[in-house]
């Protein structure tokens, strides 16, 4: 049986872009002030919506890249060519823009210090960005748990927030494993290939330890990933997992 | 076509229920099989969208928008008591 729908209680709100930064040769983050925003938790995102000027409207999700505490929202975009919204909002956003969104959205994918650790954060790709929330939050309220990221990219080049990772394992809030499934540069001494159970049972805490694993990436790229946990003994419901579909 | 999961439908379900909803607990009426709707598999079909068991493969939930606003017909996922609404 239908419900009737009631009247969006979740408004979208228009956020002005503040600045845009580079990250990859195919993504940027958007630097945001939405004035209506509420705050958020770390590894929420949001809803943005297009509308063309015939009144034609798309709309995707996009992680939250920035800390509760930072003082801007910040959306870190892949622009996938085919795409229908990515390609505006790495190619054609300038700054003074206003952008659509609603938000915060999200309980599942977050970390609160209540939830303790030892945390391992598993990324795909752009799967990183909700990490990137992740890191900055648990720097923000003092490293109160062990943290360890796996981070699998095509090549090191696409690598997001590369500078900013080597600054957080410096100062001691996260140990990093990269692996790069395409290429390598001929002195790369992380690891190389996709993640299979031999590198996780490597990098991963021990099952008894009972890890809170996150997993954020492409759809078959978390699917692999969560099977070669349970298959190396991770309980199920220790693991948290997000995909993202190829049409943004 | 690949699935996506529940996190992806948050936002229509906030819209709809005017509250967060990835973290609500239910039962496939199907299988049995106890989810959060995070963990639940979601298959876009713009305009809208359909949600599956991940045990049994059942359609539990579907989306659908209609003039800018989102339907949601809950029939086949059982949400626990504490989560009714």
């Amino acid at each position: 049986m239908a419900r009737a729908a009631l009247p969006g209680r979740l408004n979208w709100q228009l956020a002005t872009v503040v600045e845009l930064r580079d990250e990859t040769a195919s993504v940027k983050s958007i630097v945001l002030d939405p004035p209506q925003w509420q705050g958020h938790r770390a590894g929420q995102h949001v809803d943005v919506r297009l509308t063309a000027p015939d009144g034609y409207q798309a709309q995707r999700s996009y992680s939250i890249a920035s800390a509760p505490e930072d003082e801007h929202l910040v959306l870190t975009v892949e622009r996938l060519d085919d795409g229908e919204v990515s390609p505006y909002l790495v190619d054609e956003l300038t700054p003074g823009d206003e952008l659509e969104l609603r938000g915060p959205i999200g309980g599942y994918f977050v970390w609160e210090q209540s939830q303790g650790g030892p945390l391992l954060l598993i990324a795909g790709g752009s799967g990183i960005v909700p990490f990137r929330a992740i890191l900055r939050h648990g720097t923000a309220v003092g490293n109160p748990v062990a943290v360890r990221l796996l981070y699998s990219s095509r090549s090191l080049d696409e690598v997001i927030y590369r500078e900013e990772l080597i600054g957080l394992e410096d100062d001691g809030a996260v140990e990093i494993d990269y692996t790069l499934t395409r290429v390598w540069p001929d002195d790369w001494h992380g690891h190389r290939g996709r993640i299979d159970r031999e590198l996780l049972e490597e990098v991963a805490w021990e099952p008894s330890e009972q890890p809170l694993v996150f997993v954020c990436g492409p759809s078959g790229f978390v699917e692999a990933a969560a099977q070669a946990l349970v298959e190396n003994g991770h309980a199920t419901k220790r693991i948290r997992t997000e995909r993202f579909g190829p049409t943004s | 076509m690949e699935a996506l999961d529940g996190n992806s439908i948050g936002g229509a379900l906030l819209e709809y229920f005017g509250r967060e909803m990835t973290t609500a607990t239910g039962s496939c009426r199907h299988c049995g099989a106890a989810w959060q709707i995070a963990e639940l598999m979601v298959y876009s079909r713009a305009p809208g969208a359909v949600v599956r068991c991940p045990s049994c493969g059942s359609v539990v939930i579907v989306l659908v928008e209609v003039r800018g606003s989102t339907q949601v017909h809950l029939d086949d996922f059982a949400l626990d008591q504490s989560e009714a609404v």
